[in-house]
């Protein structure tokens, strides 16, 4: 008989759980009809940037008929995403909160007998709405991606992916967005959902792993460089076949000198470097509320020629631009990656605060004297490497170019990630210009123009 | 202004059923007549307030006065029953009775919600199976003398359920025979009769070799079950004949082994048929298979994380999205609705009725009234289990219905038979425990008489003995 009382006693404790916890994933499932039907007895909420500005709104016309307005369109249209074909991204994150009043009982009574309906509570979100247009802006015509990331607390400032679409004429747009003939796929999150070789932005990575397999004397590697690498009949060209001469471990990233990882790379324990780039993120899921893309990294490989590729960060190896930034950040933020988050706080229409939420940390994947060290290099990619583009007056930029091959005609996507100030971090931004070709004539300078922007403006 | 009494109505009925759960759960340990019958009246109450609060708000609106008359007749049902129970049994439990009333308006509210023609339907099963099984503790009690006929009930049933192994197809199990428009599911009932041919197996041997023989009938049944896809069937008798063994015999051993033998079954099932496959299946990540196997798990748990603790108010969710809500996923259209803390007080009451179980069959010294009373206690609880940790995603599905609560004739009557004898069975006790009361009252008389007597016979032989001395001096 106990037993029987102990399993319930189980099966309850699951109950509870699930009801009070575990459902908060499950009833946000698109599949979920039920909570359309709560739009019927309650006004959508806003949306706001960190300092107040309205991002998405309801608007309802004198009719009753009910519009979400976006005010500033293209630009937010990637971390907003849109709720009328459909949820996605950040009005798919919040539906629950949008669509729950926490006015009080009294308010909602009245609002009952009068048969109006109750205004859903106000997401506040951690986008910064001056940045955010200033990084739509500077991306110009380009195809590409930026993120900005606070590395202590996880707080994305701004998140900007190119093409873009206008969330306002979405049902008018829709036939010639998804056309077939339209090969811009505006409506993709770049930042969390496209998956790019990230070519010498991984090199951080291949460096890490050689210091933690040679701890006494990763200092004395020594390497010169011809411009090529030739292996057999392998030829690896570093980037417009420059030659770096004699390189150190330091000099191979702040030149990304590509001959010089290769070489790291074929003398790397291939099973605990796939550990470490497992405990990095690849492969696995991240702590990302909205929809992403896992990163790939094929660790089968057995060819020394594929060694060398993925040390560079080339061949199968695909990475997200916000599990690049989520990286970076953990560089900065002495070893510890936090989750990323969008939603500040929900108030309710009285501005009263319903929930807020605080960083989280999601693991820690390096010591602080491993992460001091890998800013001291990525320092050096900036003031006598391949990134110094994106020096800037107002601080040091510390931070990693990356030119990365995507096609056999050796096209390359331009990176950058990096964070200022170094010497005690504020934020993370990670570029990504498709078809670039450079990553330090074109998206270091991107970086620069970032940074200034944040020093005069948001800071 | 409709919704705001829906609301009203929804927190009312939560806080009736709290405080009826409260008091179902002390009643177990009241022995005094007088607490008996205060709770009784109390508990009673509580349901029909419950009841007609519920129906309040389906009335409001539905806006339909035929539900007004609908709702009387329930009402009415509810007076005669209770009445008309105690009536021709006097001492009958009566907590489990208000648990019963309690779990049917619990039942009739729901399938009004869902679908009046079904909850039209439920409540005429009800009203039949309450007149029938009237007469079900009588039987009990005759029992003893239907001890050589229960084999014979058991074979029968035992070809009834390889006659269903042949039949059409309900829902992916071959559940039921079709009698005219009838259609009826014999393991509801096949599961009574299987404990009590069991109980006459192991009413006075426990040999090894008498287990091996039992044990033989028992995995026959499994395996027809099995075979006709019946899993939630299959689990029940198997796991209410490993109790039924352990309080025959007071061996733990068999318990383990026979555990071990069902863990080894149940994988040899799983990689044979697919229907248990795609349970678990669906079990396991309902999510990648929402389309089609995981849609209906998948809607149990929107329901209940939709509806939260409080519910959404009676139709103010969408409940009616789960496949097959009225039958094995009531539960979540009542937590939906209804709220989790009904769900769980509801179910807090159910336990309270297998405790009640228990508490009787321990009481009884017979070894066979005692092993059919531990017998229906499993079968009760192990169904309870099954349902509720299936729709909750706690356990793999298994399709059984919620007793008393779900709709389903063939359930209705089954549960109401199992009640039927477990009142029996306490009936019986209560006439024992008088009878013992009566004779040790007579013997108390004897003595106090003979006491009397021997005094008497004393004080004459010691007059007797005064007189001879008296007569010396």
């Amino acid at each position: 008989m106990y037993v029987f009382i102990a399993l319930f006693a189980c099966m309850f404790g699951y109950f509870a759980y699930f009801v009070t916890i575990g459902s908060k994933d499950v009833i946000n499932n698109p599949y979920n009809t039920r909570i359309k039907n709560l739009s019927k007895d309650i006004l959508r909420g806003s949306i706001l940037a960190r300092n107040g500005e309205e991002l998405a709104k309801t608007e309802v016309s004198e009719d009753g008929t009910e519009t979400r307005v976006y005010p500033y369109g293209n630009v937010f249209a990637h971390p907003i995403g849109y709720s009328t074909k459909g949820t996605t991204e950040l009005e798919k994150l919040a539906n629950m909160y949008l669509l729950n009043s926490s006015i009080n009982i009294w308010d909602k009574i009245s609002n009952e007998i009068w048969e109006k309906k109750n205004p859903g509570d106000t997401v506040v979100t951690t986008l910064d709405l001056g940045l955010q247009t200033f990084a739509y802006n500077v991306l110009g015509e380009n195809k590409g991606a930026i993120v900005a990331i606070e590395p202590d607390t996880g707080k994305i400032l701004a998140m900007v992916s190119k093409p873009s679409y206008n969330p306002n004429t979405l049902n008018e747009d829709w036939e010639s967005i998804i056309s077939d003939t339209n090969t811009d796929a505006s409506l993709l999150n770049r930042v969390s959902q496209g998956l790019y070789p990230p070519g010498s932005t991984f090199k951080i990575l291949t460096i890490l792993e050689y210091i933690r397999e040679n701890p006494d004397t990763y200092q004395d590697f020594s390497y010169t460089c011809t411009g090529t690498l030739q292996i057999g009949e392998y030829k690896l060209d570093c980037h417009d076949g420059h030659a770096h001469g004699t390189v150190g471990v330091k000099e191979s990233l702040s030149l990304s000198c590509n001959g010089a990882l290769a070489t790291m790379g074929l003398q790397l324990d291939k099973e605990k470097f796939s550990e470490l780039l497992e405990e990095f993120g690849y492969n696995k899921e991240l702590p990302i509320d909205i929809e992403y893309k896992k990163s790939q990294f094929d660790s089968t490989v057995t060819s020394e020629w594929d060694i060398m590729q993925y040390s560079i960060g080339q061949g199968k190896t695909l990475q997200t631009p916000l599990h690049n930034a989520m990286i970076t950040a953990a560089v900065a933020n002495g070893g510890v990656m936090m989750k990323p988050y969008f939603i500040e706080k929900i108030i309710n229409t009285e501005d009263e605060v319903v929930e807020s939420f605080t960083p989280q940390a999601y693991k820690t994947v390096m010591t602080p004297e491993e992460s001091d060290l890998l800013t001291e290099y990525m320092i050096s990619v900036v003031s006598e490497g391949s990134g110094s583009l994106a020096g800037s007056e107002y601080a040091v930029v510390a931070g990693k170019t990356g030119s990365a091959e995507y096609n056999s005609n050796k096209d390359k996507h331009a990176w950058f990630t990096g964070f200022v100030p170094a010497e005690d971090p504020e934020i993370v931004f990670t570029i990504i210009i498709e078809g670039g070709a450079s990553g330090g004539q074109v998206a270091a300078p991107i970086m620069k123009q970032l940074v200034d922007y944040y020093y005069e403006h948001v800071r | 202004m409709e919704n705001i009494i829906i609301q009203v109505c929804k927190y009312l009925s939560i806080a009736i059923i709290i405080v009826y759960a409260i008091g179902a759960i002390t009643v177990l340990w009241r022995k005094d007549e007088d607490d008996l019958k205060w709770n009784y009246r109390r508990q009673n109450m509580l349901s029909l307030l419950f009841h007609g609060v519920s129906y309040f708000a389906i009335i409001i609106y539905k806006k339909d006065l035929a539900l007004i008359v609908f709702y009387v007749a329930q009402v009415i049902y509810f007076f005669v029953y209770m009445i008309l129970y105690c009536k021709v049994h006097k001492r009958c439990c009566k907590p489990l009775i208000s648990n019963m009333i309690l779990l049917l308006s619990i039942g009739f509210v729901i399938l009004t919600r869902l679908s009046i023609e079904k909850a039209l339907r439920q409540f005429i099963f009800v009203c039949v199976a309450s007149i029938i099984t009237l007469i079900v503790p009588i039987f009990v009690r005759k029992l003893k003398a239907a001890k050589t006929w229960a084999g014979t009930c058991g074979v029968i049933g035992l070809i009834l359920l390889i006659v269903v192994l042949g039949s059409s197809k309900v829902y992916g199990a071959n559940l039921s025979i079709a009698i005219g428009s009838f259609s009826f599911q014999p393991s509801e009932f096949v599961k009574i009769s299987y404990v009590l041919m069991v109980a006459v197996l192991l009413r006075n041997r426990k040999d090894f070799k008498r287990v091996i023989f039992a044990t033989g009938i028992a995995a026959v049944h499994v395996i027809v079950l099995v075979l006709s896809t019946d899993l939630g069937g299959a689990l029940i008798y198997f796991l209410t004949y490993l109790c039924m063994l352990y309080v025959a015999t007071g061996q733990v051993g068999y318990i383990w082994s026979g555990l071990g033998c069902g863990s080894i079954a149940a994988w040899i099932a799983y990689m044979l048929f697919s229907h248990v496959k795609v349970r678990v299946e669906a079990w396991i990540d309902p999510w990648s298979i929402i389309d089609n196997k995981g849609l209906q798990i998948a809607q149990s748990l929107f329901a209940i994380g939709t509806g939260g603790w409080f519910g959404s108010g009676l139709y103010k969710g969408m409940p009616q999205t789960i496949p097959v809500v009225t039958k094995d996923y009531t539960f979540s259209a009542v937590s939906e609705e209804m709220g989790a803390i009904t769900a769980v007080c509801m179910t807090i009451v159910c336990i309270c009725c297998f405790i009640k179980f228990m508490q009787i069959s321990m009481s009884i010294n017979v070894k066979f009234y005692k092993l059919i009373g531990v017998g229906m206690a499993c079968l009760y609880i192990i169904q309870l289990f099954l349902v509720i940790g299936g729709v909750t995603k706690f356990i793999p599905s298994t399709g059984v219905t919620l007793p008393f609560v779900s709709y389903g004739g063939s359930s209705i009557f089954s549960i109401f038979i199992l009640f039927g004898i477990v009142q029996g069975l306490y009936i019986m006790r209560q006439n024992e425990d008088e009878r013992i009361e009566q004779r040790r009252e007579m013997e108390r008389k004897k003595e106090i008489e003979r006491r009397k007597r021997a005094r008497e016979a004393k004080k004459r032989t010691e007059e007797g003995r005064r007189e001879t001395s008296t007569q010396r001096a």
